[in-house]
């Protein structure tokens, strides 16, 4: 019977690379430029709607990308621009789509919450909070049906762990022996309401204990350990067939949405994460291993920069999709009979 | 082809099990679908034929097992999820309206999600409030879906294959109390399909407008009308979106007169949108009001009184149709 890790700690940093290490901190400088400057375009009004940045959260997504392998699949909710550039989309397409242009990944139609790339795997960006869950789980399933050793990981906040499509797929994956990770990014707060608020069990790997389903407890602003957390739940998954629940620890230094000033929480609080930015952590990490000078890093981030900017302006260039795409892309079937008044 | 006379349940069973030997990649998954043999045995003897690894039963948990159809949907499956009951699947209606019907438009067009989501809908009999409701309007109100909505064998047969063979996501409602209904159903291949109407009895006085199991109310009124010397035609829509108005319309031409026998609830049913078609479409050729027959504004109650109080019968789709024509 799998048992439930009470913590994964952190493997020491002999046997990681300077590559990865690079690769980290690449990952997370493009993660928080294109954030950062997503949050600037929307004060401009050039991007609208919802949009919810990943600014704090980075090192959850880079220490997952070290750690799977082309052709893994990767489904989340909504707070999905870092995972979308992380599997492979340009920042071009990300950028263009929460401009709602036609050059955008999902041509436009998806804006911010539903980024996706069949090409390489990536299956959005979903609205409903918990309703990725499943669907995740039969991404896997599809995975093991067709005999691949492909697996899925499925990411969600913490407020997703409070729904029944959790505890429902939880009872499945662990029947069926799916080659899942289940990822729950614990940025303390449901929207304003901080996980404390929402359940006698805060500690929310506990919850996979109910299904024997194997879980452990991240720290989510530690690339390392995040990477050796999904090492391990990926082998798990692609060998065993085994399920895993992550529960990472990580903060949003945002609000939940743009439109949300965050004052249900102290400034304390915030300069307390900040400290311990995962961005700045492997950058020093790098440079007492001599793996970078600070200049390299420097050139690393103005080329991010410049991609950003790049970003930018082709999205200001593309145009909007044309009217008539409203009645595509709805149905495969071509002349599918609308309803015009 | 010749002909033979199966039960409904068979033709849904036939329709499934030919195109999963054509197609490994679909599977059947639902309560009850493998070791108990189907809740009201469509799947019988699956498992045995398929295996565990294709027929698949699952917990009591349908948002759980809709949206794993969908998943694997989106990943290169063509899964059935059968519902034991369509008023089950309100709990999983997030994974229909939400995650199938919208990721093809929401990807940009990348994903599809080839799914059927079949089970019966409706009444049967005493069952209560709980276990008696239509759906077929809520779900043809979502673009993305397919809503198929048979009434006897032949069309299950001819409709469920061409469900599964479609790439788009199906709603597809059956009915308890048609299970074991007999009807002809041909040996050999065919396919029917999706999206048009059948005029079931040609009449030129008044058109009648049903589906699913009120079809059944619907050409029993017709006879009894024709011995009273008034000629209906009756049309079975097999289709609910898209629905075939065009058929309709081109009925009214003829009849000049419009009445829809359906058993949801009224308001904003499938009767309230032919009316609007209609009316805009062939507002010249009526002569009188549209008149309608449908279940009672209320949900429905466990008592036989209640029950036969409840649902539209023989004679209120006479009585429409007789108001229809102005003859008392």
């Amino acid at each position: 019977m799998p048992q439930t890790k009470e913590k994964t700690t952190a493997k020491i940093m002999d046997g990681f690379t300077k590559e990865i290490c690079l690769e980290w901190y690449q990952q997370m400088m493009m993660m928080r430029r294109f954030e950062e400057k997503a949050g600037q375009m929307y004060g401009q009004q050039k991007i609208r709607g919802f949009c919810h940045l990943y600014i704090g959260q980075e090192a959850v997504v880079a220490g997952m990308m070290t750690a799977i392998k082309k052709g893994d699949k990767v489904i989340t909710a909504y707070r999905d621009h870092a995972h979308a550039i992380a599997m492979g989309i340009t920042p071009r397409e990300v950028m263009a789509e929460l401009y709602g242009k036609s050059t955008g990944c999902s041509k436009g139609k998806g804006g911010s919450m539903h980024m996706f790339s069949k090409e390489h795997g990536f299956f959005g960006g979903h609205g409903i909070v918990g309703a990725q869950i499943p669907m995740g789980a039969g991404i896997a399933f599809a995975e093991k049906y067709k005999g691949t050793d492909n697996i899925a990981i499925c990411f969600m906040g913490d407020g997703a762990v409070r729904q029944g499509a959790l505890h429902e797929t939880f009872t499945m994956a662990m029947l069926w022996e799916l080659p899942v990770i289940f990822v729950c990014e614990n940025n303390k707060y449901g929207m304003g309401t901080a996980v404390e608020r929402t359940t006698n069990v805060p500690y929310l790997y506990k919850i996979a204990s109910a299904y024997d389903m194997p879980a452990a407890q991240v720290d989510g602003m530690d690339c390392l350990a995040v990477h050796n957390a999904f090492a391990e739940a990926a082998d798990r998954a692609r060998n065993e067939k085994i399920p895993t629940f992550l529960e990472i620890n990580t903060y949003r230094y945002k609000g939940h949405s743009m439109s949300d000033p965050a004052k249900y929480r102290s400034k304390e609080e915030v300069e307390e994460f900040r400290h311990r930015d995962p961005i700045d952590a492997i950058a020093n990490i790098i440079k007492q291993k001599d793996f970078a000078t600070e200049e390299e890093l420097t050139k690393i981030e103005d080329d991010i920069k410049l991609v950003v900017e790049d970003s930018v302006k082709f999205a200001e260039e593309s145009p909007y999709p044309d009217a008539s795409e409203i009645y595509k892309d709805i149905y495969t079937q071509a002349d599918y009979p609308y309803l015009m008044d | 082809m010749s002909e033979r006379i199966i039960a409904f349940r068979d033709a849904l069973k036939e329709a499934i099990s030919e195109e999963m030997r054509l197609d490994e990649n679909i599977f059947i998954m639902g309560e009850e679908v493998a070791e108990y043999n189907g809740a009201y045995k469509v799947s019988q003897g699956m498992l045995d034929e398929f295996g565990a690894k294709r027929v698949i039963d699952t917990p009591i948990a349908e948002l759980g097992f809709a949206g794993i159809g969908v998943g694997a949907a989106m990943n290169g499956l063509r899964p059935i999820i059968e519902f034991m009951t369509f008023n089950f699947a309100l709990l999983a209606i997030d994974q229909v309206v939400n995650s199938a019907a919208k990721v093809h438009q929401m990807s940009g067009g990348q994903f599809t999600c080839p799914i059927v989501f079949r089970g019966p809908s409706g009444s049967a009999g005493q069952l209560g409030a709980q276990h008696s409701q239509m759906f077929e309007n809520w779900y043809a109100n979502v673009p993305g879906l397919k809503v198929i909505s048979p009434s006897n064998p032949y069309d299950a047969k001819g409709l469920l294959k061409a469900a599964i063979r479609d790439n788009d996501p199906i709603v597809f409602m059956e009915s308890e109390v048609m299970y074991g209904d007999k009807g002809n159903v041909p040996e050999g291949e065919y396919i029917i399909e999706i999206g048009k109407a059948e005029i079931k009895k040609e009449g030129t006085d008044v058109t009648i407008v049903s589906f699913n199991k009120l079809m059944k109310v619907a050409l029993q009124a017709a006879d009894e009308l024709a011995k009273e010397g008034i000629s209906a035609e009756v049309i079975d829509l097999r289709t609910i979106r898209p629905l075939d108005f065009p058929c309709i319309v081109n009925s009214i031409k003829k009849t000049n007169r419009l009445v829809i026998v359906e058993e949801s609830w009224p308001f904003g049913s499938i009767s309230s949108e032919i009316t609007y078609q209609v009316q805009k479409h062939a507002f010249d050729y009526l002569d009188a009001p549209i008149k309608r027959v449908t279940g009672k504004d209320v949900p429905m109650g466990y008592a036989p009184t209640l029950v036969d109080a409840y649902l539209p019968t023989v004679q209120d789709t006479i009585n429409a149709v007789k108001s229809a024509m102005y003859v008392a």
